[in-house]
């Protein structure tokens, strides 16, 4: 089978974030890493290819550091990146996301499509479906188990509270998946060796600029949230921390 | 002729979803702001009693989405059956609230309209004459007001929480329901979903537990788990956690709190370790009290906490489990 994996590169979790000085956006220098759900993507490409054989390629669109999370998909077991380099495609919203990546992968046919249910900084959830729709694929989201089967793949959707749902749909198609679907691997070293020889594509923005279009939507500002609520912040040695807190557990929560 | 907003509501089964309340909740607050017209639609088959019930609510007009191909819930059935709708009607807004299912077809429809979509607002904010759709971002560290650089119909979808469904305003006499027949062409379903299942049986139902001890990431390695159970034992209540923890396998997935586990408002709801990231977030911002112990001073946690306590979990919480044991002694 052949899959693309689409990958984002986000702000490290516990990076400290702040501010640019138009309070349109972050400032940009933090340390980075991959978007966690994509990481349970590309592990899930993975096993699907060593199942049933195929290629694994991943694609990602950002700037310059970006090409880190291709090299560590490579290192992994990918065998060729394609990698849209600019710094304009970090303010592209889903909708042109998807055009720009749909653009670049024109002349292949995958069979299978992955994103990662949503990205740690936007949150959208959206690019892997607007792809699917731009491609004219079915999909589905929140995919917790891909099973190939005769003319095409039966997949567990999971839904709210605990509930999960069997879907069988046609290839090629597009999925969006959910974290802990596997178990993440480690790149090997010879993996890491073997990466640098691989290929990796470039795609300028000017290839793919006449899919794009103006965004839809723009952030006007972004801010640190005000607080509605009044948290009460408790300090001192644990011991007093913890003499403080049964003092509010018993006289204000009163669970005590 | 007023703008139209149109509020989706979500039904599973024949029986409406009710955090779609919720929905028309924010939906009406925007139309008295804004005097425009408030219609609702509710896609399906055999679902004109849920029509109905929506048409009690303070609103214009109450719309069926019918077809027998649209029974089972399907992207491709819903957005055939809501292109066509939305492209006649025109609202000028479509809202829908931030569920797993309106994430699986919603950017899909917003595509096929040519259209964006704002995914799991929390509010919206009227700035003159412009309407602008408020959002998290980096995981609730920064917020971020948008706006829509097209003309309608602009959609949007509600994060669960965003707005109260008991708040839902009713109206003086029913409105008119109508009944519109889709067309779903041959062929257009392309995915065939079965029945949705409960997973294992549930061994604990979190939602009665009146304390609920839940840990995240920052618990580190398994055994550690073990002083949030103390801790849980020590004040009668459950041990949760965050999503990370289950997908680890630390603890099963039935004590998962979050928008893909349970939802809880318990008493008490002390979260140790756990950063605050939305989906964990909307699964517990109900509790009455929220204790949060983390080491990070700007994890988003803090900002739905009653009592907040910035250090080392791994020094507090068993002085805190003495405490507490000493407290219910004496």
């Amino acid at each position: 089978m052949k899959i693309l994996v689409c990958m984002k590169q986000v702000p490290q979790k516990d990076a400290p974030l702040k501010l640019n000085e138009s309070g349109t956006w972050i400032r940009e220098d933090v340390s980075y890493e991959v978007n966690e759900p994509d990481a349970y993507a590309l592990e899930e490409a993975l096993r699907q290819k060593e199942k049933h054989g195929g290629e694994v390629v991943v694609i990602t669109s950002g700037p310059a550091r970006a090409q880190q999370v291709l090299r560590e998909a490579l290192a992994k077991g990918a065998d060729r990146a394609i990698h849209l380099e600019d710094d304009r495609f970090v303010g592209l919203d889903a909708y042109n996301t998807a055009r720009a990546i749909t653009q670049a992968i024109r002349e292949e046919q995958f069979d299978l499509i992955f994103t990662g249910l949503q990205s740690d900084d936007y949150g959208f959830a959206q690019t892997g479906v607007v792809l699917a729709e731009l491609l004219g694929c079915p999909h589905a989201t929140i995919i917790m188990q891909i099973e190939k089967k005769d003319g095409g793949i039966r997949v567990k959707r999971e839904l709210e509270s605990g509930f999960f749902q069997f879907v069988d749909m046609p290839l090629p198609a597009v999925l969006t998946i959910q974290s802990g679907i596997n178990k993440l691997r480690y790149a090997t070293l010879i993996g890491i060796k073997q990466a640098k020889n691989k290929p990796l594509r470039k795609v300028t923005y000017a290839e793919v600029e006449s899919s794009l279009g103006p965004n839809l939507q723009q952030i006007q500002r972004l801010y640190i949230p005000q607080k509605t609520k009044k948290t009460e912040m408790l300090d001192g040695a644990p011991a007093e921390i913890a003499k403080k807190l049964v003092d509010k557990l018993r006289n204000d929560v009163r669970v005590l | 002729m007023p703008n139209i907003i149109l509020a989706i509501v979500e039904q599973r089964e024949g029986k409406l979803n009710r955090v779609s309340w919720e929905t028309i909740t924010g939906a009406q607050a925007i139309a008295a702001e804004t005097g425009w017209r408030l219609e609702a639609a509710v896609v399906g088959s055999g679902i004109g009693a849920i029509a109905a019930e929506v048409a009690a609510k303070k609103l214009a007009k109450a719309y069926a989405i019918e077809a027998a191909q649209l029974e089972a819930y399907t992207p491709d059935g819903y957005v055939a059956a809501l292109k066509p709708f939305i492209a006649e009607r025109k609202p000028q807004l479509v809202l829908m609230p931030h569920t797993y299912q309106v994430r699986d077809f919603a950017p899909k429809l917003a595509t096929a309209l040519g259209r964006a979509l704002i995914s799991d607002s929390i509010g919206y904010k009227k700035d003159g004459d412009k309407l602008l759709f408020t959002r998290q971002l980096f995981q609730g560290k920064f917020a971020a007001d948008i706006q829509f650089g097209s003309d309608g119909p602009w959609l949007v979808t509600f994060q669960t929480g965003a707005f109260r469904g008991d708040q839902v305003q009713p109206g003086a006499s029913p409105a008119a329901v109508e009944t519109v027949a889709a067309q779903i062409p041959e062929g257009a379903i392309r995915t065939k979903p079965e029945a949705p299942f409960k997973e294992a049986k549930q061994a604990v139902d979190l939602t009665q537990a009146e304390v609920i001890v839940a840990v995240g990431r920052g618990i580190k390695e398994q055994k550690n788990i073990e002083i949030a159970k103390q801790l849980a034992d020590a004040l009668g209540g459950e041990i949760a956690a965050s999503r990370p923890i289950c997908d680890a396998g630390w603890l099963p997935m039935d004590r998962q709190i979050g928008s893909s586990g349970q939802t809880v408002a318990p008493k008490l709801y002390i979260a140790l370790g756990i950063s605050g990231a939305i989906q964990h977030i909307v699964g517990m911002k109900g509790a009455r009290s929220i204790l949060a112990v983390n080491k990070d001073a700007e994890a988003p946690i803090f900002e739905i906490a009653d009592f907040g306590v910035v250090g080392n979990l791994f020094e507090v919480v068993p002085q805190l489990v003495e405490e507490v044991k000493k407290a219910k002694a004496g």
